[in-house]
């Protein structure tokens, strides 16, 4: 039993099922993010948590108590809405406090808590201002401390970044991680930006056409991503998928891919896990990270099985700290990762190499990672 | 398992699933009553012997038959079918010209838009007092000209039994054509100005560019304004009984006038009720399709 | 000077702009003439309009005709002047405003934040019902304002504008609505905030221009309105314009026409004031009427 309970939820407009039994539980003091492309259901399910919408099948409990049919207020939660929802016509000290007040906290005691979260949110000389005359970073504070004041049990943000830019974003994600960090609360967050869900969360949903695809910290959700949904989704640039094959040779299985050049090269894979051994001589999709994929200088040193690739360089594209690099294997475009300086140049041949630890291995049919 | 919907739903989310359907009901039960029950009511009437009372004998599509038998009835229809042709025509156009012509960054526009839309705040009986007199040969305009020495202008269309509807025509386009031109304003002004500059660099002309580029961005509100006008038109009372009386003789007479005078003076209530229930299916040939879109777009 | 402006297109020439200015300012006389020239008449005494010249200022001013006009014209059989009418028009008119305003404002509310099934239909039967012939209307609406005996009465008036309003009323609050955003309502439900609540504290003090534009636009055509004043009202309980057409259609003695022109001017008043203060939210209220966005 967790904290907040998703159990065995769905979720149907008339006949068309949108979540296909959820079941997550959520400990307290966990940051969990549901994470995944727009319709993938996501938000429905924020929304049932916050009882904005009903539930079909299955329960939602908070602290064990079922949550089905009970109205949003009586749930002590809170949630922080992606266009901030500030009440245009009330001042930010009112916003903080019309939870508050309606329900029924002495006045006081409704200033008191507004003080208090106002000084945590560095605040204090907004709260006569109306939302209006706010700038995007402030309007997500005082959206933040209406949601704190309320004391609740679990937090929910909805896409609560993705109106800000770029950089703005960037200081309010670590604002909202300080936040977590200090006050050990429970949150539910949603976004679609990969980035935010690997940074901020301790535990990740990636959710796709309703369903969730896999549930686990994030480096499970990297390193081990379930199927090809999650590795593409998860990670920027996306992990290179090449179709394979996996052959026995020296008594060790390789991946044979395919080079630029028509050459064919076997990347020698250590201490397969025993299912591969199904899949000898069978088509595979290999999944290799960008950063993976380095020039030799630029390898991970702890890295065990470093195989050489030499290959011709289409395009790169010098990122600043590091330099993106794509070429063409197994016909598909590759990318890799290298270092700032690394002398690479589009048209000539480089020497790769390539850290086969990372590597993972996908059924084609199923697409599920092969483990 | 919809049960676990409904079971252990606390009073607080009941009430918030009823009261808003609690809010609608009394006007769903207005609009019941008195639009489409009434509706009925009048389609049935149109069915029955009624005449200075509703009378419940059924006399089937007899009123329908006579009616298209009255004089004055083929008359009100040719009226509105000139009166419907030449209103919505002439509205349209002017709205339009006045609408391009504003556009093109007039100095004074924020004088001149008032001035051509205020008419459309007066009532139609205030309208039709102006213009029966401003129309009148004795004292109007024909004698204005006369005292100002062209003694040839004769302009007596009010009292001329043929020319009689095309004054109602003048003065119905006096009222509206502002208003047609501010729709056609709001939609040039909606026209993303990027798009003609970028036809000006395809070395598009200005009429090319109006031809080609505005005027089938403006489709919604040709539409818009073909269907309030004809709406309007089919509906146009208050103007002719204050601007003509329906006069001369009947020579104004449009359905509006005919069911009013054929329910309430005649005392042909059936026909009255026939009359009324053949505005209605006009109007809402035009309007369903047109709602229908409307709200369909919406979803 | 050759417009070529930042921010327009199109470009056009001198020789074109003087037209344009030339067209615009012949109709700007169009629109203003028979009104301007009925405002000049209603200063004149009867002999200068029916013996001279309508376009020319009087020699004798004189607003004899207004006060005919408000006190002492014959309207009908008695010689009341238009003021009683007048009075009718606004205690008919104000209720029905405000209780058509009234439930626009909740429906349009319930039909955009807390939708149900079937909620749209509602929507589509109440915004049919501002489009229909009123003539489908007149013999049960007479019947029943019979029946609840309130026939010939200013009650009976404002039940009938109250009932016809709704659905324009509606319309506006609707569409004002549903660009209205949703999660504040949904920040004001997790905040504990009832149905009521919501609309009261969060909705009603934003709505400002829309209500004004529902006030303006019901105010206008129910003032305006003839067909039910004329079919629902009788005698002394007539509105403003059911009792100027009584004035100036009237068959017996002298054409007064200047006082006709003082009592038009009169009814014409209430609404010019109204769209002359507030001429935006009447242009909105008249676009709003014709395209749903």
């Amino acid at each position: 039993m967790g904290f907040l309970d998703i159990d065995n939820v769905t979720k149907s407009y008339g006949a068309v099922e949108v979540l296909h039994k959820v079941d997550i539980a959520v400990q307290e003091g966990e940051f969990l993010v549901l994470v995944g492309p727009s319709g993938c259901g996501k938000s429905t399910l924020l929304n049932m948590i916050a009882g904005l919408e009903g539930i079909s099948s299955g329960e939602i409990r908070i602290k064990d108590r079922v949550m089905n049919g009970v109205h949003p207020s009586r749930r002590n939660i809170a949630m922080v809405f992606q266009s901030y929802a500030l009440y245009p016509n009330m001042t930010v000290g009112k916003n903080i406090t019309f939870g508050l007040e309606m329900h029924g906290t002495p006045k006081d005691e409704r200033e008191r808590a507004m003080k208090q979260v106002a000084q945590l949110l560095q605040i204090e000389h907004l709260l006569d201002r109306k939302p209006g005359q706010l700038s995007g970073g402030q309007r997500q504070r005082v959206a933040m401390g209406r949601a704190l004041v309320r004391n609740p049990d679990v937090f929910l943000f909805d896409e609560p970044l993705s109106n800000l830019d770029a950089k703005l974003r960037v200081d309010m994600r670590i604002e909202i991680k300080k936040l977590h960090q200090r006050l050990g609360t429970t949150i539910v967050y949603v976004t679609h930006d990969q980035i935010e869900a690997m940074t901020l969360s301790t535990r990740i949903a990636v959710m796709f056409d309703g369903y969730v695809q896999q549930l686990g910290t994030p480096k499970e959700i990297y390193d081990s991503p379930a199927n090809l949904f999650v590795a593409t989704f998860m990670g920027s640039p996306a992990m290179n998928v090449l179709p394979t094959r996996l052959i026995e040779c020296d008594g060790a299985l390789h991946a044979l891919i395919t080079a630029a050049d028509a050459q064919e090269h076997a990347l020698r894979i250590e201490n397969p896990p025993p299912a591969y051994a199904a899949y000898k001589d069978a088509q595979v999709l290999l999944g290799i990270r960008p950063e993976a994929i380095t020039d030799p200088e630029g390898a991970d040193r702890n890295a065990r099985n470093i195989q050489p690739l030499t290959n011709r360089v289409t395009v790169t594209e010098p990122a600043g700290a590091d330099t993106f690099v794509t070429m063409t294997m197994s016909g598909k475009d590759c990318i890799a990762r290298m270092r700032a300086d690394a002398d690479v140049q589009p048209g000539r041949n480089f020497d790769f190499a390539i850290n086969m630890d990372k590597a993972v291995l996908f059924d084609p049919k199923t697409e599920q990672r092969i483990a | 398992m919809a049960a676990s919907t409904d079971t252990g739903v606390d009073l607080r989310t009941r009430l918030q699933t009823w009261l808003p359907k609690l809010v609608l009901a009394p006007s769903l039960a207005i609009m019941l009553v008195f639009v489409y029950g009434f509706i009925a009511f009048t389609i049935y009437l149109s069915f029955t012997d009624s005449r200075m009372l509703p009378s419940f004998g059924w006399v089937g599509w007899d009123n329908y038959d006579r009616l298209f038998r009255i004089r004055e009835w083929n008359t009100a229809i040719s009226n509105l079918a000139v009166f419907a042709t030449l209103y919505i025509g002439i509205s349209t156009l002017i709205g339009l010209s006045l609408a391009i012509l504003l556009d093109q960054k007039i100095r004074g526009e924020g004088v001149l838009r008032p001035i051509f839309l205020y008419p459309m705040a007066l009532s139609f009986i205030v309208t039709g007092t102006a213009w029966k007199w401003f129309l009148d040969p004795a004292i109007g305009l024909e004698n204005t000209m006369h005292l100002w020495g062209w003694e040839s202008f004769t302009f007596n269309w009010i009292k001329d039994r043929e020319m009689a509807i095309y004054t109602v025509v003048i003065a119905a386009v006096w009222q509206s054509s502002g208003f047609v031109m501010a729709m056609f304003l709001a939609g040039l002004r909606g026209i993303d100005n990027e798009i003609l500059k970028a036809a000006q660099i395809d070395g598009a002309s200005n009429w090319n560019l109006y031809r080609r580029i505005i005027l089938p961005q403006l489709r919604p509100a040709f539409l818009s304004a073909f269907v309030i006008l004809s709406h309007l038109a089919i509906k146009s009372y208050d103007l002719v009984i204050a601007l003509t009386g329906g006069g001369p003789g009947n020579a104004t007479a449009l359905p509006a006038t005919f069911m009013y005078s054929y329910t309430f003076t005649r005392n042909q209530m059936g026909i009255g009720a026939a009359s009324a229930v053949i505005m209605l299916m006009t109007i809402a040939a035009i309007m369903v399709p047109y709602l229908y879109a409307e709200l369909k777009e919406k979803k | 000077m050759a417009v070529a402006s930042a921010d327009t297109a199109i470009r056009t020439s001198r020789i074109t702009r003087a037209f344009i200015y030339l067209f615009l300012l012949l109709f700007a006389l169009f629109y203003l003439l028979p009104f301007g020239i009925m405002l000049v008449n209603s200063l004149k005494p009867l002999s200068e309009i029916t013996g001279g010249n309508m376009i020319a200022l009087p020699q004798e001013w004189t607003i004899a005709p207004w006060l005919s006009a408000w006190s002492t014209a014959q309207i009908g059989v008695e010689p009341t002047g238009l003021r009683p009418y007048f009075i009718n028009s606004l205690v008919m008119a104000v209720p029905a405003v405000v209780l058509s305003t009234v439930v626009g404002a909740l429906n349009g509310y319930v039909l955009t934040k807390w939708q149900f099934r079937g909620s749209t239909i509602i929507f589509g039967l109440l915004l049919f019902s501002c489009f229909i012939p009123f003539q489908i209307v007149l013999i049960p609406m007479a019947r029943i304002l019979g029946l609840l005996d309130i026939a010939g009465t200013t009650p009976g008036l404002i039940l009938v504008h109250f009932v016809y309003g709704i659905g324009f009323t509606t319309l506006y609050f609707r569409n004002y609505y549903a660009a209205f955003p949703t999660e504040l309502v949904r920040a004001a439900q997790i905040d504990g905030a009832g149905f009521f609540q919501i609309f009261w504290r969060i909705m009603l003090p934003s709505s400002g221009p829309i209500i004004a534009v529902s006030f303006i636009w019901q105010f206008t055509n129910i003032w305006n309105d003839f067909l039910f004043g004329a079919s629902f009202a009788s005698g002394g309980s007539a509105p403003m314009t059911v009792a100027l057409n009584n004035l100036v259609n009237s068959s017996t003695g002298v054409r007064e026409y200047n006082v006709h022109f003082a009592g038009a001017i009169m009814a014409a008043a209430p609404t010019l004031l109204v769209y002359i203060v507030a001429g935006r939210y009447f242009v909105r209220g008249l676009m709003a009427g014709s395209v749903k966005g």
